[in-house]
């Protein structure tokens, strides 16, 4: 069944809620606005009852599948548990209900939460300094080249103009790139370790030392692999004068163990919505605060929180290098008061074990795949790694889409797919470490049931789902005939 | 408190089974060269009933607006939010989701965001919107990188009575980017048409306009619209940042914007200090294919019985496809808050909508004759407004709040932080949430301090 449309349910005059009421006295509209001014006709908003709306939005709920719905292993997007406290917090009206323009005097515990989080994770990460005012990861991507931007015109050092990024990495690193004016170029990944083919990187820092900018690295990487010769990496890309960006996607496996700035970056951003369980609502918000070290502190976005010797927080305007603000206000803080609830839930002890559970649960179902389906790199990987379906695609032309569409009929979530693109028929598998034993299991099992139909029954595979709302869905007219959008009269299908 | 499920021992057996005896032999890939060894220097843990006393207490030093009578506004607006929307907005499917990529078991998400982009562009008159971006000053962004096209040069023209945080994020983007902007001059609260007429050259890229501007004053967009288009290629980009107002004045598609960009947090949305904001962004159907971010397109199944359904459409133009050739890098959005923002507005509905604008000018209205009847408060601009003025204030604004504050006032924003010249002129906002008593108080505060 599909569910129809608010637009289409309800009936003239039909209202859910009432405004305030008109208490005071009023005068004709148009002799308080220009006639020309004016709105000519309502918004054709719905007309539906509380009734409906309550009923229309549950149903919408019930056919959304989430963590808390089930096991999702979306590799790279570390869909993790979001604890219920966090989101307890987070609508405390101390925190849900101030306005990002008081005096400081008036949001003293807002101020401080900021504050504190931004020690915590100036900690975590080994930089100088943080800044919480990007919105998400590729925000955080985006500013972070920006302060090396700024940073290199400073040291005259503006002509460089080359960021260099593994054929592995995330879209959002080549267009964050793009964005700062930078030209991407592309580094090979070494096929037996899965790390950066250090050859290539030799040749491209002999031959354009004096143009690199930058270098943009998620460790451990997309392919769920630590690369062994980041220090060495580092080292050579410092001494051509260019900088370290890590890209925090992956920093669920490294907590406690490990720091972007003794890895020898120099700037890197962390996505609370993956490492620090605030949940991914459907698409947003996140958070993508930045780290950076001391030679870059002055550029930061401004303002940043202070605190005086009377123990007072305050706003304190950054200096002329700033780069400025990336955002109107001061960062998704609805976000940021849930990872300061995490981070205070876990403590150091919490967070180097959330890390080691993390890695544990990758591995174990890597171990629990490899009979069934090839691993692209087979070798201890950190909290994800990359099945493929290399095997089946040849023995009976079932591919990853499919294997991901069967996982549905099973009550999970798919791995990400076809991601990263070095590697073919990819199935990106990132358990999290808020899974238990038998969920874990139960996925084994499942995806060992797969690879048997796709020998003995491939076509159940190939045209699942099978039990999910709406089956396989025609992308291919949703792109060549678009409708964004509902009009009246419009039919329910093309 | 922990929220890894697995025991010790449980662990233990999982290492085993995998032929290793400790975790640490898991942790062989990372060099000893760059290991951390030492533990974090963080606070302890706390388990969750500590935790709550302590962020309790925390949130117990921030005056909320619940507890005090707001009329500050400049951006980010106060509210009356119907109970349903958050017991709705907070089911866990749609919380704990991620950006709907399997189709077939994300229908809610996506058919909640095309609710979203219908009822975007029901309020704003406009063709096609999308599934939201970062916040009003980085959808404002996103709109002249649209204009600017893919080598991201080329001049952009800006109101001085936008956004003065919205201004300064363009310049941040304008550095990076390579772009250059001017700021066109205010005349009495409002863009000054003389200047921009002689200010818009063919090679205009776009030029943005705040309605109502910052100052709350309304613009004359229909006498600016044949101004901006002198520039042919030139993009009318519209900037809204207070949403109620698209309830009663002329909209961006009935003036022949290209593109209306703005922040749609109040609708149904935790204020939180400014964000998460809702950030979005609407336009011509002829530049669907230029939209930044998330589309949600409506489709049917590929067999059987070819039932609707919803799926992510038009991705060929995203970061994730095409990389480096993308015209913006976003990836997460704010999808939680747009569902939050249709079930707002389906909740109040048509007549709720039209009722949200009214309100608002009465009030505001009602505010200022009210306060303009007080000796020595001035209106600072004879314009019209919606729900936001701008008063010259007899007394220096410092010690006003002050006095406010004993009362429990939130006083308006001072316009001196953003405009030299400007120090005791406060932008007094008045939405649908204001009572005629509490205006009454401002008002009877506001004449002893006069007196």
């Amino acid at each position: 069944m599909s569910e129809s449309l608010i637009f289409e349910k309800g009936s003239v005059g039909r209202r859910a809620s009432n405004m305030p009421s008109m208490d005071v006295p009023t005068e004709e509209m148009d002799s308080l606005l220009p006639a020309e001014f004016l709105r000519s006709e309502p918004a054709s908003l719905p007309e539906v009852s509380e009734i409906e709306v309550v009923r229309h939005y549950t149903h919408l709920a019930q056919r959304n599948f989430g963590v808390d719905t089930g096991f999702y292993p979306l590799g790279s997007c570390t869909m993790k548990y979001n604890p219920k406290v966090n989101e307890d917090m987070a609508a405390l009206p101390g925190f849900a209900h101030i306005h990002p323009l008081q005096p400081a005097s008036s949001v003293q515990g807002a101020i401080q939460l900021i504050y504190e989080l931004e020690q915590y994770l100036a900690e975590i990460s080994g930089m100088a300094r943080v800044t919480l005012q990007p919105s998400a990861g590729a925000h955080g991507e985006l500013t972070g080249l920006m302060l090396i931007k700024a940073y290199h015109q400073q040291q005259n050092q503006g002509h460089r103009n080359l960021v260099l990024i593994p054929d592995n990495a995330h879209g959002t690193n080549p267009a964050s790139a793009t964005l700062a004016d930078y030209k991407a170029v592309e580094i090979q990944t070494e096929p037996s370790t899965g790390g950066i083919e250090m050859e290539h990187l030799k040749q491209l820092l002999a031959e354009h030392g004096a143009e690199v900018a930058a270098i943009m690295l998620t460790n451990p990487n997309t392919l769920g692999l630590f690369d062994a010769n980041i220090a060495e990496i580092g080292r050579m890309i410092h001494s051509v004068g260019g900088q370290l960006y890590y890209d925090g996607a992956n920093a669920n496996a490294v907590m406690g163990i490990t720091r972007p700035g003794d890895m020898g970056f120099d700037v890197v951003h962390f996505n609370l919505h993956k490492t620090a369980s605030t949940p991914h609502g459907g698409g947003g918000p996140g958070a993508g605060p930045i780290g950076v070290k001391e030679h870059l502190v002055s550029f930061l976005p401004g303002p940043l929180p202070a605190k005086n010797e009377h123990g007072e927080y305050y706003w304190q305007e950054q200096g002329e290098e700033s780069i400025g603000k990336v955002r109107a206000n001061l960062g998704n803080f609805g976000v940021l008061v849930r990872a300061y609830a995490y981070f205070r839930a876990n403590g150091p002890d919490g967070l180097r074990h959330v890390s080691e559970s993390a890695i544990l649960n990758a591995n174990y179902l890597r171990h629990g795949l490899s009979e069934d389906y090839e691993i692209a790199f087979p070798l201890i990987n950190q909290h994800e790694f990359v099945a493929t379906a290399r095997r089946q695609k040849e023995e009976s032309g079932v591919t990853a889409t499919d294997i991901a569409k069967r996982l549905l009929d099973f009550g999970m979530y798919a791995p990400t797919v076809y991601f990263p693109l070095i590697v073919p028929e990819a199935m990106m598998i990132e358990p999290t470490e808020t899974e238990t034993r038998e969920s874990l299991d139960n996925f084994i099992s499942v995806m060992k049931r797969i690879a048997e139909e796709a020998r003995t029954d491939a076509e159940i595979v190939k045209t699942a789902p099978h039990t999910t709302v709406v089956g396989r869905l025609d992308q291919a007219l949703a792109a060549r005939k678009p409708n964004l959008r509902w009009t009246p009269g419009q039919e329910q299908t093309h | 408190m922990s929220y890894v499920p697995n025991t010790p021992e449980e662990q233990q057996a999982m290492l085993e089974s995998l032929g290793l005896s400790s975790i640490e032999e898991l942790l062989e890939p990372v060099p000893s060269e760059v290991r951390l060894n030492r533990a974090l220097d963080l606070p302890e843990a706390l388990p969750e009933p500590d935790l709550k006393r302590v962020m309790s207490r925390m949130a117990a030093k921030n005056k909320h607006l619940d507890a005090m009578i707001s009329f500050l506004g400049a951006g980010t607006y106060d509210r009356s939010v119907p109970s349903v929307v958050s017991h709705l907005q907070r089911r866990s499917e749609f919380v704990t989701s991620y950006t709907p990529y399997q189709p077939e078991v994300s229908q809610g998400m996506l058919q909640a965001i095309y609710e979203f982009q219908t009822m975007v562009c029901q309020i704003t008159d406009m063709d096609i919107a999308n599934a939201s971006l970062y916040d009003g000053s980085t959808a404002m962004v996103e709109a002249v990188l649209m204009a600017l096209g893919p080598g991201g040069r080329g001049e952009v023209l800006i109101s001085a009575a936008v956004d003065p945080q919205y201004r300064q994020v363009l310049q941040t983007y304008a550095f990076a980017r390579g772009f250059t902007i001017k700021e066109v001059p205010v005349q009495d609260g409002v863009t000054s048409q003389a200047d921009l007429r002689a200010m818009v050259q063919p090679t205009t890229a776009a030029v943005i306009i705040q309605q109502p501007n910052f100052f709350g004053c309304v613009e004359d967009m229909k006498a600016i619209e044949p101004i901006v288009h002198q520039g042919k290629k030139t993009a009318f980009v519209s900037v809204i940042t207070e949403p109620a107002s698209l309830s009663v004045l002329a909209t961006p598609g009935m003036y022949n914007a290209d593109i209306a960009v703005g922040e749609l947090m109040s609708f149904g949305n935790p204020m939180a200090y400014g964000a998460p904001a809702l950030g979005f962004m609407a336009t011509k159907q002829k530049y669907m294919r230029l939209l930044p971010g998330r589309l949600v397109g409506q489709t049917i199944e590929e067999g059987g019985e070819q039932r609707t359904g919803y799926v992510l459409t038009l991705q060929t133009r995203e970061q994730h496809i095409r990389r480096e050739r993308a015209t913006s890098n976003i990836c997460t959005n704010q999808s939680l808050l747009a569902v939050g923002a249709t079930i707002y507005l389906a909740a109040i509905g048509k007549q709720g909508f039209r009722d949200l604008g009214e309100l608002c000018v009465q009030k505001a209205h009602y505010a200022y004759r009210q306060i303009t009847a007080i000796p020595g408060f001035e209106p600072a601009f004879q314009r019209p407004f919606f729900d936001e003025f701008v008063i010259k204030c007899p007394v220096s604004l410092s010690k006003l709040e002050q006095r406010l504050e004993q009362e429990g006032i939130l006083g308006g924003y001072n316009l001196g932080e953003s405009y030299p010249g400007m120090d005791n002129y406060m932008l007094v906002c008045v939405t649908e949430t204001r009572s005629k008593e509490e205006i009454d108080l401002l008002v009877s505060v506001l004449r002893e301090v006069q007196a």
